[in-house]
Protein backbone atom coordinates (compact mmCIF):
# COMPACT_ATOMS: atom_id res chain seq x y z
CA UNK A 1 0.00 0.00 0.00
CA UNK A 2 1.22 3.52 -0.88
CA UNK A 3 1.12 6.53 1.68
CA UNK A 4 -1.11 8.22 -0.12
CA UNK A 5 -4.52 7.24 -0.14
CA UNK A 6 -6.50 6.76 -3.35
CA UNK A 7 -9.34 8.23 -4.45
CA UNK A 8 -9.78 5.40 -6.82
CA UNK A 9 -7.80 2.22 -6.83
CA UNK A 10 -8.66 -0.21 -9.19
CA UNK A 11 -6.88 -3.43 -8.77
CA UNK A 12 -7.08 -6.57 -11.12
CA UNK A 13 -10.41 -5.99 -12.82
CA UNK A 14 -11.27 -8.75 -15.23
CA UNK A 15 -14.74 -8.90 -17.43
CA UNK A 16 -15.72 -11.23 -19.61
CA UNK A 17 -18.59 -11.04 -21.61
CA UNK A 18 -19.32 -14.30 -23.49
CA UNK A 19 -16.05 -15.36 -24.68
CA UNK A 20 -14.45 -12.17 -24.88
CA UNK A 21 -12.17 -10.38 -21.94
CA UNK A 22 -13.54 -7.43 -22.21
CA UNK A 23 -11.28 -6.21 -19.40
CA UNK A 24 -7.60 -8.31 -18.66
CA UNK A 25 -6.56 -7.49 -15.35
CA UNK A 26 -6.97 -3.85 -15.37
CA UNK A 27 -4.92 -1.71 -12.50
CA UNK A 28 -5.25 1.83 -12.21
CA UNK A 29 -4.68 4.24 -9.14
CA UNK A 30 -6.44 7.68 -9.29
CA UNK A 31 -5.10 10.44 -6.91
CA UNK A 32 -7.69 12.99 -4.63
CA UNK A 33 -8.64 15.80 -6.92
CA UNK A 34 -7.19 14.47 -10.00
CA UNK A 35 -8.07 14.47 -13.32
CA UNK A 36 -8.12 10.97 -15.57
CA UNK A 37 -8.61 10.87 -18.81
CA UNK A 38 -9.27 7.18 -20.50
CA UNK A 39 -8.49 7.27 -24.40
CA UNK A 40 -8.20 4.59 -26.74
CA UNK A 41 -10.45 2.94 -29.72
CA UNK A 42 -13.92 1.43 -29.60
CA UNK A 43 -14.17 -1.63 -27.65
CA UNK A 44 -11.09 -1.66 -25.89
CA UNK A 45 -12.91 -1.19 -22.70
CA UNK A 46 -12.58 2.28 -21.12
CA UNK A 47 -16.60 2.62 -20.42
CA UNK A 48 -16.85 -1.10 -19.40
CA UNK A 49 -13.88 -0.05 -16.60
CA UNK A 50 -15.85 3.16 -15.91
CA UNK A 51 -18.80 1.46 -14.84
CA UNK A 52 -16.85 -1.12 -13.34
CA UNK A 53 -15.96 2.07 -10.63
CA UNK A 54 -19.59 2.06 -9.79
CA UNK A 55 -20.40 -1.23 -9.87
CA UNK A 56 -23.03 -0.54 -13.03
CA UNK A 57 -21.13 -3.66 -14.51
CA UNK A 58 -19.44 -6.44 -12.08
CA UNK A 59 -16.12 -7.22 -12.25
CA UNK A 60 -15.75 -11.40 -12.61
CA UNK A 61 -12.39 -11.10 -10.34
CA UNK A 62 -10.37 -7.68 -8.79
CA UNK A 63 -12.08 -4.99 -7.13
CA UNK A 64 -12.48 -1.20 -7.41
CA UNK A 65 -12.13 1.17 -4.01
CA UNK A 66 -13.20 4.49 -4.09
CA UNK A 67 -12.00 6.60 -0.83
CA UNK A 68 -10.55 3.20 0.69
CA UNK A 69 -14.18 1.54 0.61
CA UNK A 70 -14.66 -1.71 -1.54
CA UNK A 71 -17.32 -0.90 -3.96
CA UNK A 72 -19.80 -3.81 -4.34
CA UNK A 73 -18.36 -6.01 -2.88
CA UNK A 74 -17.00 -6.87 1.10
CA UNK A 75 -14.17 -8.74 2.38
CA UNK A 76 -14.75 -12.00 3.93
CA UNK A 77 -11.74 -13.87 5.14
CA UNK A 78 -9.82 -13.80 2.19
CA UNK A 79 -12.17 -13.62 -0.94
CA UNK A 80 -14.42 -11.19 -2.03
CA UNK A 81 -18.71 -11.40 -1.58
CA UNK A 82 -20.73 -9.13 -3.37
CA UNK A 83 -23.34 -6.66 -1.17
CA UNK A 84 -26.76 -6.77 -0.82
CA UNK A 85 -28.18 -4.31 -4.23
CA UNK A 86 -29.36 -1.51 -0.94
CA UNK A 87 -25.83 -1.44 -0.18
CA UNK A 88 -24.25 -0.44 -3.63
CA UNK A 89 -27.23 1.78 -4.18
CA UNK A 90 -26.09 3.98 -1.25
CA UNK A 91 -22.38 3.00 -2.38
CA UNK A 92 -23.69 4.75 -5.97
CA UNK A 93 -24.74 7.55 -4.35
CA UNK A 94 -20.87 8.57 -3.41
CA UNK A 95 -20.62 8.32 -6.89
CA UNK A 96 -21.71 10.67 -9.96
CA UNK A 97 -22.23 9.12 -13.24
CA UNK A 98 -22.60 11.03 -16.58
CA UNK A 99 -23.93 9.02 -19.47
CA UNK A 100 -23.26 9.70 -22.91
CA UNK A 101 -26.87 9.78 -24.32
CA UNK A 102 -27.45 12.20 -20.98
CA UNK A 103 -30.47 9.95 -19.94
CA UNK A 104 -31.95 12.55 -18.22
CA UNK A 105 -35.55 11.63 -16.51
CA UNK A 106 -38.11 12.73 -19.34
CA UNK A 107 -40.91 13.32 -17.40
CA UNK A 108 -39.56 15.34 -14.62
CA UNK A 109 -38.43 18.87 -14.63
CA UNK A 110 -35.32 20.16 -14.88
CA UNK A 111 -35.37 20.91 -11.66
CA UNK A 112 -36.90 17.56 -10.31
CA UNK A 113 -34.01 15.60 -12.46
CA UNK A 114 -31.72 17.56 -10.30
CA UNK A 115 -33.67 17.54 -6.88
CA UNK A 116 -35.01 13.86 -6.76
CA UNK A 117 -31.85 12.00 -6.09
CA UNK A 118 -30.95 13.82 -2.25
CA UNK A 119 -34.78 13.86 -1.47
CA UNK A 120 -34.88 10.40 -2.39
CA UNK A 121 -31.80 8.72 -0.43
CA UNK A 122 -32.95 10.70 2.12
CA UNK A 123 -30.06 13.65 1.94
CA UNK A 124 -32.14 16.91 1.96
CA UNK A 125 -35.77 17.42 2.51
CA UNK A 126 -37.52 18.73 -0.47
CA UNK A 127 -37.32 21.87 0.02
CA UNK A 128 -33.25 22.25 0.47
CA UNK A 129 -32.62 20.00 -2.24
CA UNK A 130 -34.60 22.57 -4.67
CA UNK A 131 -33.31 25.20 -3.13
CA UNK A 132 -29.45 23.25 -3.97
CA UNK A 133 -30.34 22.30 -7.37
CA UNK A 134 -31.03 25.91 -8.56
CA UNK A 135 -27.67 26.75 -7.23
CA UNK A 136 -26.54 23.78 -9.20
CA UNK A 137 -28.31 24.79 -12.39
CA UNK A 138 -27.06 28.39 -12.16
CA UNK A 139 -23.66 26.77 -11.65
CA UNK A 140 -23.75 25.23 -14.89
CA UNK A 141 -25.30 28.25 -16.63
CA UNK A 142 -29.18 26.68 -17.36
CA UNK A 143 -31.23 27.99 -14.14
CA UNK A 144 -33.28 29.60 -16.54
CA UNK A 145 -34.11 26.33 -17.80
CA UNK A 146 -35.34 24.27 -14.24
CA UNK A 147 -39.00 24.60 -15.37
CA UNK A 148 -38.66 23.15 -18.68
CA UNK A 149 -38.66 19.37 -19.77
CA UNK A 150 -35.74 17.82 -20.86
CA UNK A 151 -36.56 17.78 -24.42
CA UNK A 152 -37.08 20.88 -24.66
CA UNK A 153 -33.41 21.88 -24.41
CA UNK A 154 -30.65 21.28 -26.73
CA UNK A 155 -28.10 18.39 -26.52
CA UNK A 156 -25.40 20.47 -24.35
CA UNK A 157 -28.07 21.34 -22.31
CA UNK A 158 -29.21 17.92 -21.11
CA UNK A 159 -25.49 16.94 -20.74
CA UNK A 160 -25.04 20.00 -18.06
CA UNK A 161 -28.41 19.28 -16.57
CA UNK A 162 -27.04 15.72 -16.07
CA UNK A 163 -24.40 16.91 -14.31
CA UNK A 164 -25.80 18.93 -12.15
CA UNK A 165 -27.81 15.89 -11.39
CA UNK A 166 -24.58 14.11 -10.75
CA UNK A 167 -23.15 16.85 -8.43
CA UNK A 168 -26.60 17.10 -6.37
CA UNK A 169 -25.20 13.91 -4.38
CA UNK A 170 -22.08 15.96 -3.16
CA UNK A 171 -20.53 12.99 -4.78
CA UNK A 172 -16.33 12.78 -4.08
CA UNK A 173 -15.65 10.90 -7.65
CA UNK A 174 -17.35 11.97 -10.73
CA UNK A 175 -17.20 9.60 -14.01
CA UNK A 176 -17.57 10.65 -17.24
CA UNK A 177 -18.99 7.99 -20.33
CA UNK A 178 -18.15 9.67 -23.67
CA UNK A 179 -19.90 13.02 -22.43
CA UNK A 180 -19.44 14.98 -25.66
CA UNK A 181 -19.84 11.80 -28.30
CA UNK A 182 -23.49 12.08 -27.99
CA UNK A 183 -23.28 16.05 -29.07
CA UNK A 184 -23.53 18.33 -32.24
CA UNK A 185 -19.84 20.09 -32.43
CA UNK A 186 -20.98 23.42 -31.67
CA UNK A 187 -22.29 22.27 -28.84
CA UNK A 188 -19.42 20.15 -27.45
CA UNK A 189 -17.35 23.07 -26.15
CA UNK A 190 -20.06 23.67 -23.69
CA UNK A 191 -20.09 20.70 -21.69
CA UNK A 192 -16.11 20.63 -21.86
CA UNK A 193 -16.20 24.10 -20.20
CA UNK A 194 -18.35 23.05 -17.01
CA UNK A 195 -15.84 19.97 -16.86
CA UNK A 196 -12.93 22.08 -17.08
CA UNK A 197 -14.90 24.23 -14.40
CA UNK A 198 -15.43 21.40 -11.99
CA UNK A 199 -11.94 20.26 -12.20
CA UNK A 200 -10.74 23.50 -10.85
CA UNK A 201 -12.49 22.85 -8.05
CA UNK A 202 -10.55 19.45 -6.52
CA UNK A 203 -13.14 16.95 -7.43
CA UNK A 204 -11.95 13.28 -8.81
CA UNK A 205 -12.54 13.30 -12.25
CA UNK A 206 -12.23 9.81 -14.45
CA UNK A 207 -13.29 10.44 -18.20
CA UNK A 208 -13.62 8.26 -20.70
CA UNK A 209 -13.86 10.72 -24.24
CA UNK A 210 -12.75 11.31 -27.27
CA UNK A 211 -12.26 14.81 -27.21
CA UNK A 212 -7.61 14.71 -27.23
CA UNK A 213 -7.74 18.49 -26.96
CA UNK A 214 -9.61 18.41 -23.46
CA UNK A 215 -7.32 15.94 -22.30
CA UNK A 216 -4.75 18.02 -23.11
CA UNK A 217 -5.65 20.98 -21.01
CA UNK A 218 -7.29 19.26 -18.07
CA UNK A 219 -5.99 15.72 -17.75
CA UNK A 220 -3.81 15.35 -14.88
CA UNK A 221 -3.32 11.64 -15.97
CA UNK A 222 -3.76 10.07 -19.22
CA UNK A 223 -4.42 6.29 -19.62
CA UNK A 224 -4.28 5.14 -22.90
CA UNK A 225 -6.53 1.54 -23.41
CA UNK A 226 -6.50 -1.24 -26.07
CA UNK A 227 -7.98 -4.66 -25.84
CA UNK A 228 -8.87 -4.53 -22.07
CA UNK A 229 -5.37 -3.51 -20.53
CA UNK A 230 -4.04 -0.10 -19.53
CA UNK A 231 -1.24 0.28 -22.28
CA UNK A 232 0.54 3.17 -21.23
CA UNK A 233 -0.42 5.86 -18.83
CA UNK A 234 1.13 9.19 -17.64
CA UNK A 235 0.69 12.84 -17.92
CA UNK A 236 -0.65 14.30 -21.02
CA UNK A 237 2.88 15.64 -22.16
CA UNK A 238 4.31 12.64 -22.34
CA UNK A 239 1.51 10.14 -23.36
CA UNK A 240 -0.06 12.34 -26.02
CA UNK A 241 2.82 14.12 -27.40
CA UNK A 242 6.07 11.46 -26.41
CA UNK A 243 4.15 8.05 -26.54
CA UNK A 244 6.25 5.33 -26.12
CA UNK A 245 4.02 2.15 -26.97
CA UNK A 246 3.60 1.27 -30.65
CA UNK A 247 -0.55 1.05 -30.40
CA UNK A 248 -0.70 4.59 -28.69
CA UNK A 249 1.53 6.23 -31.76
CA UNK A 250 -0.28 4.52 -34.11
CA UNK A 251 -4.19 5.85 -32.46
CA UNK A 252 -2.78 9.28 -31.88
CA UNK A 253 -1.76 9.51 -35.00
CA UNK A 254 -5.04 8.59 -36.32
CA UNK A 255 -7.14 10.61 -34.01
CA UNK A 256 -4.89 13.88 -33.68
CA UNK B 1 -31.06 8.47 -79.35
CA UNK B 2 -29.58 7.00 -82.91
CA UNK B 3 -32.67 7.73 -84.59
CA UNK B 4 -32.74 11.35 -83.75
CA UNK B 5 -29.21 11.24 -84.86
CA UNK B 6 -30.03 10.44 -88.02
CA UNK B 7 -32.85 13.52 -88.24
CA UNK B 8 -31.28 16.75 -89.20
CA UNK B 9 -30.90 19.09 -86.09
CA UNK B 10 -33.34 22.13 -85.71
CA UNK B 11 -31.21 25.36 -85.42
CA UNK B 12 -31.90 26.89 -81.99
CA UNK B 13 -34.94 28.81 -81.88
CA UNK B 14 -35.50 31.95 -79.35
CA UNK B 15 -37.93 30.33 -76.34
CA UNK B 16 -41.66 31.80 -76.02
CA UNK B 17 -41.45 34.51 -73.78
CA UNK B 18 -42.28 32.94 -70.19
CA UNK B 19 -44.54 34.59 -67.77
CA UNK B 20 -42.78 35.23 -64.16
CA UNK B 21 -43.24 31.90 -62.79
CA UNK B 22 -41.52 32.55 -59.84
CA UNK B 23 -44.71 34.89 -58.65
CA UNK B 24 -47.04 32.39 -59.39
CA UNK B 25 -48.43 29.94 -56.72
CA UNK B 26 -48.29 26.41 -57.73
CA UNK B 27 -51.91 25.02 -58.56
CA UNK B 28 -53.16 21.90 -56.56
CA UNK B 29 -52.89 18.30 -58.25
CA UNK B 30 -56.82 17.63 -58.37
CA UNK B 31 -57.92 14.64 -57.10
CA UNK B 32 -61.48 13.46 -59.27
CA UNK B 33 -61.26 10.03 -57.71
CA UNK B 34 -61.96 11.06 -54.15
CA UNK B 35 -65.32 13.25 -55.01
CA UNK B 36 -66.32 10.02 -56.71
CA UNK B 37 -65.41 8.14 -53.66
CA UNK B 38 -67.03 10.33 -51.52
CA UNK B 39 -70.20 10.20 -53.48
CA UNK B 40 -71.02 6.51 -53.32
CA UNK B 41 -70.44 6.41 -49.63
CA UNK B 42 -72.51 9.17 -49.19
CA UNK B 43 -75.24 7.36 -50.87
CA UNK B 44 -74.78 3.91 -49.35
CA UNK B 45 -74.72 5.66 -45.77
CA UNK B 46 -77.98 7.96 -46.32
CA UNK B 47 -79.66 4.63 -47.57
CA UNK B 48 -78.42 2.77 -44.63
CA UNK B 49 -79.86 5.24 -42.24
CA UNK B 50 -82.95 6.06 -44.11
CA UNK B 51 -83.63 2.01 -43.91
CA UNK B 52 -82.27 1.99 -40.25
CA UNK B 53 -85.18 4.89 -39.82
CA UNK B 54 -87.80 3.73 -42.06
CA UNK B 55 -87.73 -0.40 -41.44
CA UNK B 56 -90.28 -1.81 -39.05
CA UNK B 57 -88.13 -4.62 -38.22
CA UNK B 58 -86.33 -2.34 -35.30
CA UNK B 59 -89.23 -1.22 -34.02
CA UNK B 60 -87.80 2.26 -32.66
CA UNK B 61 -90.91 2.92 -30.44
CA UNK B 62 -90.13 -0.52 -28.90
CA UNK B 63 -86.53 0.70 -28.31
CA UNK B 64 -87.84 4.16 -26.99
CA UNK B 65 -89.95 2.31 -24.45
CA UNK B 66 -86.97 -0.45 -23.34
CA UNK B 67 -84.14 2.25 -23.29
CA UNK B 68 -83.94 3.52 -20.11
CA UNK B 69 -86.50 1.05 -17.98
CA UNK B 70 -85.46 0.45 -14.58
CA UNK B 71 -85.02 -3.24 -15.37
CA UNK B 72 -82.09 -2.59 -18.11
CA UNK B 73 -80.71 0.44 -15.88
CA UNK B 74 -80.37 -2.41 -13.45
CA UNK B 75 -78.33 -4.69 -15.68
CA UNK B 76 -76.48 -1.84 -16.58
CA UNK B 77 -75.42 -1.10 -13.09
CA UNK B 78 -74.38 -4.50 -13.12
CA UNK B 79 -72.25 -4.09 -15.89
CA UNK B 80 -70.42 -1.45 -14.85
CA UNK B 81 -69.69 -2.70 -11.12
CA UNK B 82 -68.28 -6.13 -12.72
CA UNK B 83 -66.21 -4.13 -15.29
CA UNK B 84 -64.78 -1.77 -13.19
CA UNK B 85 -64.28 -3.83 -10.09
CA UNK B 86 -62.38 -6.46 -12.42
CA UNK B 87 -60.48 -3.84 -14.24
CA UNK B 88 -59.28 -2.66 -10.60
CA UNK B 89 -58.47 -5.74 -9.61
CA UNK B 90 -57.05 -7.14 -12.88
CA UNK B 91 -54.69 -4.53 -13.48
CA UNK B 92 -53.41 -4.58 -9.56
CA UNK B 93 -52.69 -8.17 -10.38
CA UNK B 94 -51.43 -7.86 -13.25
CA UNK B 95 -48.97 -5.41 -12.25
CA UNK B 96 -47.97 -8.03 -9.47
CA UNK B 97 -47.43 -10.70 -12.00
CA UNK B 98 -45.74 -8.57 -14.50
CA UNK B 99 -43.46 -7.59 -11.84
CA UNK B 100 -42.55 -11.20 -10.98
CA UNK B 101 -42.19 -12.05 -14.45
CA UNK B 102 -39.16 -9.20 -14.91
CA UNK B 103 -37.81 -10.42 -11.29
CA UNK B 104 -34.65 -11.99 -11.04
CA UNK B 105 -36.03 -14.43 -8.89
CA UNK B 106 -36.67 -17.93 -11.30
CA UNK B 107 -39.58 -19.07 -8.87
CA UNK B 108 -41.22 -16.08 -9.42
CA UNK B 109 -40.89 -15.57 -12.98
CA UNK B 110 -41.62 -19.31 -13.42
CA UNK B 111 -45.07 -18.86 -11.56
CA UNK B 112 -46.07 -15.76 -13.25
CA UNK B 113 -45.06 -17.56 -16.62
CA UNK B 114 -47.34 -20.60 -15.83
CA UNK B 115 -50.24 -18.34 -14.81
CA UNK B 116 -50.34 -15.91 -17.69
CA UNK B 117 -50.36 -19.28 -19.99
CA UNK B 118 -53.00 -20.63 -18.18
CA UNK B 119 -55.35 -18.03 -17.93
CA UNK B 120 -55.03 -16.61 -21.88
CA UNK B 121 -55.57 -19.98 -22.78
CA UNK B 122 -59.00 -21.03 -21.17
CA UNK B 123 -61.76 -19.59 -22.25
CA UNK B 124 -63.14 -17.21 -20.30
CA UNK B 125 -66.18 -18.70 -20.45
CA UNK B 126 -65.28 -22.21 -19.26
CA UNK B 127 -63.23 -20.23 -16.20
CA UNK B 128 -66.51 -18.57 -15.55
CA UNK B 129 -68.25 -21.86 -14.97
CA UNK B 130 -65.91 -23.50 -13.35
CA UNK B 131 -65.63 -20.85 -10.76
CA UNK B 132 -69.75 -21.13 -10.92
CA UNK B 133 -69.77 -24.67 -10.30
CA UNK B 134 -67.01 -24.59 -7.62
CA UNK B 135 -68.75 -21.81 -5.63
CA UNK B 136 -72.25 -24.11 -5.53
CA UNK B 137 -70.26 -26.87 -3.94
CA UNK B 138 -68.33 -24.52 -1.79
CA UNK B 139 -70.37 -21.87 -0.10
CA UNK B 140 -68.26 -21.02 2.74
CA UNK B 141 -65.21 -20.58 0.26
CA UNK B 142 -66.64 -17.57 -1.27
CA UNK B 143 -67.97 -15.84 1.69
CA UNK B 144 -64.46 -15.81 2.67
CA UNK B 145 -63.33 -13.78 -0.57
CA UNK B 146 -61.78 -10.83 0.83
CA UNK B 147 -63.81 -8.12 -0.72
CA UNK B 148 -66.76 -10.00 -0.45
CA UNK B 149 -68.67 -8.06 2.07
CA UNK B 150 -68.29 -4.76 0.44
CA UNK B 151 -70.48 -6.51 -2.28
CA UNK B 152 -73.52 -7.24 -0.44
CA UNK B 153 -75.41 -3.89 -1.47
CA UNK B 154 -78.19 -6.06 -3.05
CA UNK B 155 -80.69 -7.90 -1.05
CA UNK B 156 -80.76 -11.24 -1.95
CA UNK B 157 -76.59 -12.90 -0.79
CA UNK B 158 -77.57 -14.95 -3.67
CA UNK B 159 -76.99 -12.22 -6.41
CA UNK B 160 -73.74 -10.58 -4.49
CA UNK B 161 -72.26 -14.34 -4.73
CA UNK B 162 -72.91 -14.46 -8.73
CA UNK B 163 -71.48 -11.13 -8.57
CA UNK B 164 -68.15 -12.30 -6.72
CA UNK B 165 -68.01 -15.15 -9.04
CA UNK B 166 -68.29 -13.56 -11.92
CA UNK B 167 -65.90 -10.08 -10.53
CA UNK B 168 -63.46 -13.27 -9.73
CA UNK B 169 -63.02 -15.03 -13.16
CA UNK B 170 -62.70 -11.81 -14.53
CA UNK B 171 -60.36 -10.27 -12.92
CA UNK B 172 -58.27 -13.52 -13.11
CA UNK B 173 -58.15 -13.75 -17.02
CA UNK B 174 -57.79 -10.11 -17.01
CA UNK B 175 -54.82 -9.60 -14.81
CA UNK B 176 -53.15 -12.30 -17.23
CA UNK B 177 -53.70 -9.97 -20.03
CA UNK B 178 -52.87 -7.22 -17.87
CA UNK B 179 -49.83 -8.58 -16.66
CA UNK B 180 -48.48 -8.78 -20.55
CA UNK B 181 -49.45 -5.22 -21.27
CA UNK B 182 -47.81 -4.15 -18.19
CA UNK B 183 -44.85 -5.82 -18.89
CA UNK B 184 -44.37 -4.61 -21.99
CA UNK B 185 -44.97 -1.30 -20.72
CA UNK B 186 -41.95 -1.73 -18.64
CA UNK B 187 -39.59 -3.02 -21.21
CA UNK B 188 -40.77 0.06 -23.27
CA UNK B 189 -38.66 2.09 -21.59
CA UNK B 190 -35.32 2.82 -22.57
CA UNK B 191 -32.36 0.94 -20.31
CA UNK B 192 -30.73 4.45 -19.93
CA UNK B 193 -33.43 5.41 -18.00
CA UNK B 194 -32.80 2.47 -15.18
CA UNK B 195 -28.83 2.96 -15.52
CA UNK B 196 -29.58 6.76 -14.52
CA UNK B 197 -31.41 5.56 -11.43
CA UNK B 198 -29.41 3.31 -10.47
CA UNK B 199 -26.11 5.13 -10.75
CA UNK B 200 -27.81 7.76 -8.94
CA UNK B 201 -28.22 5.49 -5.83
CA UNK B 202 -32.10 6.19 -6.08
CA UNK B 203 -34.14 2.98 -3.52
CA UNK B 204 -35.12 0.41 -6.03
CA UNK B 205 -38.81 0.73 -5.31
CA UNK B 206 -38.32 4.85 -5.75
CA UNK B 207 -36.89 3.25 -9.14
CA UNK B 208 -40.07 1.85 -10.22
CA UNK B 209 -42.16 3.66 -8.81
CA UNK B 210 -40.65 7.55 -9.68
CA UNK B 211 -38.93 6.52 -12.87
CA UNK B 212 -39.63 3.54 -15.02
CA UNK B 213 -43.67 2.82 -14.34
CA UNK B 214 -44.57 6.45 -15.23
CA UNK B 215 -42.70 6.15 -18.44
CA UNK B 216 -44.30 2.63 -19.28
CA UNK B 217 -47.78 4.17 -18.64
CA UNK B 218 -47.64 5.71 -22.13
CA UNK B 219 -47.36 2.30 -23.58
CA UNK B 220 -49.85 0.47 -20.80
CA UNK B 221 -52.39 3.12 -21.51
CA UNK B 222 -53.81 2.69 -24.98
CA UNK B 223 -53.34 -1.03 -24.93
CA UNK B 224 -54.88 -1.46 -21.52
CA UNK B 225 -57.94 0.50 -22.43
CA UNK B 226 -58.38 -1.35 -25.36
CA UNK B 227 -58.06 -4.68 -23.09
CA UNK B 228 -60.47 -2.84 -21.06
CA UNK B 229 -63.43 -2.32 -24.38
CA UNK B 230 -62.83 -5.91 -24.44
CA UNK B 231 -63.45 -6.33 -20.83
CA UNK B 232 -66.69 -4.08 -20.98
CA UNK B 233 -68.18 -6.71 -23.91
CA UNK B 234 -66.88 -9.52 -21.88
CA UNK B 235 -69.03 -9.14 -18.85
CA UNK B 236 -71.98 -10.03 -21.38
CA UNK B 237 -70.83 -13.96 -20.44
CA UNK B 238 -71.46 -13.44 -17.04
CA UNK B 239 -74.94 -14.01 -17.88
CA UNK B 240 -73.83 -17.43 -17.96
CA UNK B 241 -73.07 -17.52 -14.21
CA UNK B 242 -77.22 -16.58 -13.55
CA UNK B 243 -75.99 -12.64 -13.13
CA UNK B 244 -78.07 -10.61 -15.15
CA UNK B 245 -75.95 -7.69 -16.51
CA UNK B 246 -77.31 -5.88 -19.32
CA UNK B 247 -76.94 -8.38 -21.62
CA UNK B 248 -78.60 -10.47 -19.10
CA UNK B 249 -81.25 -8.48 -18.50
CA UNK B 250 -81.69 -8.08 -22.23
CA UNK B 251 -82.07 -11.79 -23.15
CA UNK B 252 -84.48 -12.39 -20.06
CA UNK B 253 -86.87 -9.61 -21.57
CA UNK B 254 -86.66 -11.16 -25.10
CA UNK B 255 -87.12 -14.48 -23.70
CA UNK B 256 -90.50 -12.62 -22.04
CA UNK B 257 -91.23 -10.65 -24.98
CA UNK B 258 -90.27 -12.18 -27.94
CA UNK B 259 -91.91 -9.57 -30.02
CA UNK B 260 -89.43 -7.07 -28.55
CA UNK B 261 -85.70 -8.90 -28.82
CA UNK B 262 -84.84 -6.96 -32.15
CA UNK B 263 -85.11 -3.55 -30.52
CA UNK B 264 -83.41 -5.30 -26.88
CA UNK B 265 -80.58 -6.03 -28.55
CA UNK B 266 -80.22 -2.81 -30.02
CA UNK B 267 -80.60 -1.24 -26.83
CA UNK B 268 -77.75 -2.83 -25.40
CA UNK B 269 -75.89 -2.03 -28.57
CA UNK B 270 -76.29 1.28 -27.68
CA UNK B 271 -74.88 1.25 -23.75
CA UNK B 272 -72.53 -1.16 -25.13
CA UNK B 273 -71.46 1.57 -27.83
CA UNK B 274 -71.74 4.47 -25.27
CA UNK B 275 -70.11 2.60 -22.64
CA UNK B 276 -66.84 1.72 -25.06
CA UNK B 277 -67.08 5.43 -25.92
CA UNK B 278 -66.61 7.22 -22.76
CA UNK B 279 -63.74 4.92 -22.06
CA UNK B 280 -62.27 5.86 -25.16
CA UNK B 281 -62.71 9.29 -24.72
CA UNK B 282 -61.08 8.66 -20.78
CA UNK B 283 -58.44 7.09 -22.47
CA UNK B 284 -57.70 10.20 -25.11
CA UNK B 285 -58.12 12.81 -22.10
CA UNK B 286 -55.11 10.44 -19.77
CA UNK B 287 -53.00 10.04 -23.06
CA UNK B 288 -52.99 14.00 -23.86
CA UNK B 289 -51.79 14.51 -19.98
CA UNK B 290 -48.78 12.13 -20.37
CA UNK B 291 -47.68 13.14 -23.56
CA UNK B 292 -47.73 16.52 -22.53
CA UNK B 293 -45.71 15.98 -19.46
CA UNK B 294 -42.87 15.09 -22.10
CA UNK B 295 -43.33 17.49 -24.75
CA UNK B 296 -44.79 20.58 -22.90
Amino acid sequence: MTGIAAAVEIRGVTKTFGTHRVLDAVDLTVCPGHVTVLIGPSGAGKSTLLRTVNHLEKPDAGYVRVNGELIGVRQHGDRLRELSERAILQQRAEIGFVFQSFNLFPHLTVLDNVAAAPVATGRATKTQAREQALHLLSRVGLADKAGAYPRRLSGGQQQRVAIARALALRPGVILFDEPTSALDPELVGEVLAVMKDLAGTGTTLIVVTHEIGFAREAADTVAFMDEGRIVEQGPPAEVLERPQHARTQEFLSKVL
Amino acid sequence: MSSTDALPLDPPLAAPPLPDLGAQRVLPLRHPGRWIATAVVVVLAAQFLHGLATNPFYQWDRFGYWFARPVILRGLWVTLEVTALSAVLGLLAGVVLAMARLSRNPVLRTVSWLYIWVFRSVPLIVVLLILFNFSALYKTLSLGVPFGPSLFRFDENKLATELVVATVGLSLNEAAYAAEVVRGGILSVDDGQRAAAAALGLPRWYQFRRIVFPQALRAIVPAYVNQLIGLIKGTSLVFYVSLLDLFGQVQTMGSTYPGDIVPLLLVATVWYVILTSVVSAAQHLIERRLAGAVRA
